[in-house]
């Protein structure tokens, strides 16, 4: 058995597709996780419990589970809710679920960093608690956490080819019916490694940069 | 001691106020007053309860019991059919929006410059214009003689200077008291001075303060009032002069005579060198 690269290239348009898919999946359910992770590390910060135990349960069950079965909950067991959604719509909507709970895990770390005696200094200014967590204590945790979100962020993109067990053509899926068609296993899964890959190096590469533009302050000369 | 009537020129009234954290009792039945323009500094051993009864004043800390008025409002909890309960976080900061508080840590935002440290809660918390925030922030950094380093950052600064970003912070909101928790603990002992100073120049102006502090010679050339607090309750209070000199109460001649004793670094050379000499 010799290996024929070709094998990619002859198939170019549907790989396309199956990595726009792939990263559309990605950075949707990424950027959602966010909103949930810090709508949930804030509503813990702030309110009673009665609203924050629910969410801590969610965020238990989340990090608690197989990505796997999230998603057959959702997408099979769904429309037992009422819940029809399309693949798509039910995999991305696992991902930015299941990815919230932990990037409110990291937002909950990043909010206990700051140190309490700023917050009292805003608070006998009278500024309310959200915009000491706007203006006070999100700028400065975001450099602490930003590796920790990078993090998550490139684990992300390697959960969106659970996807395939749900029926969504995202590229893991496509890769694997070229190989198994045409049995060039070691080319397919070679570029599936290479692909991945290339998404942990372009967040690592846009997390550094952000990195050196959110933490300016911290860069400067001590005393 | 509720039968006192609250007079118009008492900017803080605590009446039999008592703190508990969990067993321990840090203060126990403290009754002070502070006027309008008065300078009362609070001196005691560490532990003694001072920075606490500080901390309720400004409703840091809930104050277990008793009852803390600011300008004539209960501060943190309402009276009904004589039972407290607690207000919102919304009415503890309307109460106490005429108190400034400086801290021994500062507690400036690193990520701020100094200008902004200054600017940023006139805009939040008092709705101001940008231009508007701005030039009182200016008008107040150059009060403290820091108009040069408006720009700089806090880690930029010497600790001297950022205690005195912290009063402009404070005094920027306009308050009608300060309250200063040690504000010179945390600094070198010769960048004290500059942060004193500064405090000196605002009780010339007549504002109203109350310091927490280990400096007894500012206590005793500024303030009008010193009280002293041992183990939470108040042990001796008065003029300086009645306080530093005449005052016996054992505690404080105790703690006044550690002071001195720590603070006497010349002794005379041949009772040193005796000292000094191997023994035979």
């Amino acid at each position: 058995m010799t290996f024929n690269p070709a094998i990619l290239t002859d198939n170019w348009r549907e790989i396309l597709d199956g990595m726009a898919l792939t990263i559309l999946i990605w950075v949707v359910g990424t950027a959602l996780g966010l909103v949930i992770g810090l709508v949930v590390a804030v509503a813990q910060l702030l309110t009673n419990r009665w609203v924050s135990a629910p969410l801590t349960l969610y965020v238990a069950v989340m990090r608690g589970t197989p990505f796997l079965i999230q998603l057959f909950v959702i997408y099979y067991g769904g429309p037992f809710f009422g819940l029809d959604l399309t693949p798509l719509v039910a995999g991305v909507a696992g991902l930015a679920l299941y990815g919230g709970a932990y990037f409110s895990e990291i937002f909950r770390a990043g909010f206990l960093s700051v140190p309490h005696g700023q917050i009292e200094a805003a608070r006998m200014m009278g500024i309310s608690r959200l915009d000491i967590v706007r203006h006070v204590q999100l700028p400065q945790m975001l450099v602490i956490i930003l590796p920790a979100l990078a993090n998550m962020t490139v684990l992300l993109s390697k959960e969106t080819a659970v996807l395939s067990v749900i029926t969504v053509n995202e590229l893991t899926s496509v890769v694997q019916s070229i190989g198994s068609t045409t049995f060039a296993f070691a080319e397919t899964l070679l570029f599936l490694a290479l692909v991945y890959w290339a998404f942990l190096e372009i967040v690592t590469a846009a997390a550094r940069r952000l990195e050196k533009r959110v933490g300016r302050f911290m860069l400067r000369g001590q005393g | 001691m509720t039968e006192k009537a609250v007079n118009s020129r008492q900017i803080i009234d605590v009446r039999g106020v008592w703190k508990r954290f969990g067993d321990t009792q840090v203060l126990k039945g403290i009754d002070l007053t502070i006027a309008k323009s008065e300078v009362t500094c609070i001196i005691g051993p560490s532990g003694s309860g001072k920075s606490t009864l500080l901390r309720c004043i400004a409703f840091l800390e809930e104050y277990s019991e008793g009852e803390i008025y600011i300008e004539g409002e209960l501060l943190g909890f309402s009276l009904e059919e004589g039972r407290r309960r607690r207000v919102s976080d919304a009415e503890v900061a309307r109460v106490r929006r005429n108190v400034g508080f400086v801290f021994q840590q500062f507690n400036l935002w690193p990520h701020m410059t100094a200008l902004e440290n200054v600017a940023m809660p006139l805009k939040l918390a008092r709705g101001m214009a940008r231009e508007d925030a701005g030039r009182r922030a200016r008008a107040m950094l150059e009060k403290v003689g820091l108009s040069a380093r408006a720009e700089a950052y806090p880690s930029q600064l010497s600790g001297g200077q950022q205690q005195r970003v912290g009063i402009a912070r404070a005094l920027a909101m306009e308050p009608h008291i300060m309250l200063f928790d040690e504000p010179t603990s945390a600094l070198d002992p010769e960048l004290v001075g500059e942060v004193l100073q500064v405090m000196r120049d605002l009780a010339a102006e007549g504002m109203t303060m109350a310091v927490v502090t280990h400096e007894m010679g500012f206590a005793a050339q500024v303030a009008d009032k010193v009280v002293f607090i041992d183990h939470g309750v108040i042990a001796a209070a008065g003029s300086p002069d009645q306080v530093f000199r005449r005052e016996q109460n054992p505690r404080l001649r105790q703690f006044l005579q550690n002071y001195f004793e720590r603070n006497v670094f010349w002794q005379n050379p041949d009772e040193t060198a005796a000292e000094e000499a191997p023994a035979p």
